[in-house]
């Protein structure tokens, strides 16, 4: 029994983190109607920020974190100025070219500049190890993941659903002409919408290096799964990816611990499920827009 | 126009082919080139780096003419895709006219560069992949780095006479993952020992925590380890995370998993861990604190197995060139490898004549710290191992 429990909260652990590292591109690709496979890139760049800070430059953990965060945000705002917006009216197939060559520039760039070896970020202490509760072991460091990672989610889809910034974006997301027309400036509200998505992902990225593994394949590697959480769970709101993310999560660690030998397929026969019977994730929209 | 263009490219093309090919004959007298194809970029990229910088560190100590001949060394990147390593291995031998291939990061790659050098009759020195199999597939095949074999059917048997008892393994599922969960199986049910759980993890795998509570629910003695070397931080970590160490499982395994190039990365998790292997960059020689010294000085970090490897491999063709004096016929170079005997970082190694592959001591080795700096401690020696995945035939 105590098995199952902690099998549970390591699939908890484990779908938040992609929930964190994913959500970014729900945003991007379902608010903006954006295909931003580069998504994974910022998550990396909040990896290695956070690695450099704590490792080479003593800096505590948990000042790090907040930091990853805006560094990631304030890479994915420049480009998102530079680059992005020239190419939000082209279609899916260029904006797809055009994110999978960041991705590879991303990757050689990190490569070139810190080696292709895997990084650690040093952690506190007190974040090492597992406590029992009533016989269930819980990771520190997976419960810190659950926390941070919870509280973020209940803010987001608060400030989407109650804030005016919020219904500013879903009006500029749904018809950005009378949006403008409204006095709302929709390219500032896109660049503030994506930078944050970045950031997201950027504190991701630092989160995960510990779980996941840090290095410069990361956009890569994780590119598939962020993929997963978004077609799963549809990409119309938040909670969608949320339950599609834990649900991936228990689902992978329930499936590599009960069927070893199968463990990896578990995830994608659930996807291939899901979509055959819910083609656009499990709370898309029912009609194609 | 385009027609045009494309005339006159294949016209220069042809010019160029016929340029090489009068320019070919004098070249070859004076120089003796190396392919070398490694994976300098993709996961594998800490491999071809370590075996490049050695092989660096060697021409510079030894100077670059033996027997008359200028040495010269083509490095090809393969990222580890044997498709790569063999249009680099093509090229090289067509075109470059190499008298040797060298290097390979994983054992697809040795493979596929085997059928070149049969008919090309050159040797291929192996640097760095590791399963046993590889030097049966060409006779011009000669081996500096080790087999999986050699390390886990001797932490196999260390484990019996250790009181180690039951064992859970967590191996990657690929070639050289399945080579050391055969060799250790098979030695340590031999002595005695009982396998509780057997687990193979998927070579790309984001997360072992699953597989990691499987280990620690089968409460094991100690858990057999095998997992790319890249992927051995993230394991000790979790290892440590999940308290595997205080429920008294010990992580034993042939020596990849605590590569001297990213132990010290890994954190106090590993102390502890008991490993075999043919390398340990703390190895008390003499030849070893200069080989360190020198590669520390020159690059700034540590050598690992790979650069052992890749430092033996040039010594290697240095050293047969040496004995055939200068003469550059692919038959005689592999002839004059094999046999030869040296004193290489890693301790005393020798060629084995009959299969070509090395023969070298299997250090056990425990995690501790040195200088404050993690360090795999050798503390048993078994001396001279030739590879069991051949003895056996």
């Amino acid at each position: 029994m105590t098995a199952v429990l902690t099998n549970l909260f390591d699939g908890i652990a484990y779908g938040m983190l992609l929930f964190v590292l994913a959500c970014g591109l729900a945003v991007t690709l379902g608010l903006m109607n954006f295909v931003n496979l580069a998504h994974g890139a910022f998550a990396m760049t909040g990896g290695y920020v956070c690695a450099v800070l704590v490792n080479q430059f003593g800096w505590p953990f948990f000042a790090a974190l907040p930091l990853a965060f805006i560094s990631s945000a304030v890479v994915g705002i420049v480009l998102e100025r530079l680059l992005y917006r020239h190419l939000y009216t082209r279609s899916h197939l260029d904006q797809v070219l055009f994110s999978i060559g960041l991705v590879f520039m991303s990757v050689a760039a990190v490569d070139y500049i810190t080696g292709s070896q895997r990084v650690f970020i040093k952690l506190p202490s007190m974040l090492e190890g597992q406590f029992d509760v009533l016989g269930v072991g819980v990771g520190r460091y997976r419960l810190l993941i659950v926390v941070i990672c919870g509280l973020l989610t209940a803010t987001l889809q608060l400030v989407l659903a109650r804030t005016r910034f919020g219904s500013r974006l879903r009006a500029a997301v749904d018809d950005p002409r009378a949006a403008s027309g409204l006095g709302i400036n929709v390219p500032q509200v896109f660049a503030f919408t994506f930078a944050f998505g970045c950031g997201l992902a950027g504190l991701g990225g630092a989160l995960s290096a510990e779980i996941l593994g840090l290095d410069p394949y990361f956009p890569l590697k994780f590119m598939i799964y962020f993929l997963i959480v978004v077609t799963v769970g549809g990409s119309s709101s938040i909670t969608g990816p949320f339950l599609a993310s834990l649900l991936l999560g228990i689902g992978d660690v329930a499936g590599k611990y009960y069927v070893p030998k199968m463990g990896p397929f578990v995830i994608y026969t659930l996807m291939i499920v899901i979509l055959i019977w819910r083609p656009n994730g499990l709370f898309g929209r029912t009609a194609m827009r | 126009m385009f027609v045009q263009a494309r005339k006159l490219s294949r016209w220069m093309l042809g010019a160029i082919a016929v340029g090489t090919l009068a320019l070919a004959p004098a070249r070859a007298e004076d120089s003796f080139k190396i392919g070398l194809i490694l994976p300098m970029t993709g996961g594998q990229a800490s491999t071809g780096k370590q075996i490049d910088n050695a092989i660096k560190l060697y021409m510079q100590q030894h100077g670059d003419t033996i027997a008359g001949k200028k040495i010269e060394v083509i490095l090809k990147d393969d990222a580890a895709l044997p498709d790569k390593t063999k249009t680099a291995a093509q090229e090289l031998i067509v075109s470059e006219k190499v008298n040797a291939i060298a290097g390979f990061g994983v054992t697809p790659a040795a493979l596929a560069a085997a059928p070149l050098a049969t008919q090309g009759k050159i040797p291929e020195i192996v640097m760095a992949a590791g399963t046993s199999i590889i030097t049966e597939k060409s006779p011009y095949i000669v081996r500096t780095s080790f087999t999986l074999p050699q390390s886990s059917t001797i932490i196999g048997d260390w484990a019996v006479k250790n009181g180690i008892k039951k064992v859970a393994t967590l191996t990657s599922d690929y070639a050289p993952g399945n080579d050391a969960l055969t060799s250790f199986k098979e030695h340590f049910a031999a002595g005695g020992g009982e396998i509780v759980e057997e687990v193979k993890v998927p070579l790309a795998n984001p997360d072992f925590a699953p597989f990691l509570q499987r280990m620690k629910d089968a409460k094991p003695d100690a858990m057999f380890v095998f997992v790319p070397a890249g992927q051995g931080g993230n394991f000790m970590k979790q290892y440590a995370e999940r308290g595997l160490d205080k429920a008294g499982i010990k992580v034993i395994g042939p020596g990849d998993v605590m590569d001297d190039d990213l132990l010290n990365g890994m954190g106090d998790a590993a102390l502890g861990a008991v490993t075999a292997h043919i390398y340990s960059a703390a190895h008390p020689s003499q030849a070893n604190k200069d080989f360190v010294a020198a590669y520390k000085k020159a690059f700034g970090n540590r050598p690992g197995f790979m650069a052992v490897g890749g430092y033996d491999g040039i010594h290697l063709i240095y050293e047969a060139l040496k004995k055939t004096g200068g003469k550059t016929d692919g038959d005689a170079l592999v002839a004059a490898m094999k046999g030869m005997k040296w004193e290489s970082p890693r301790g005393p190694i020798s060629i084995d004549p009959d299969t070509r592959d090395i023969v070298q001591n299997v250090y056990i080795r425990k995690v501790g710290k040195v200088d404050g700096e993690l360090y795999n401690v050798e503390f048993e020696t078994f001396e001279a191992v030739k590879d069991p995945g051949k003895v056996k035939k």
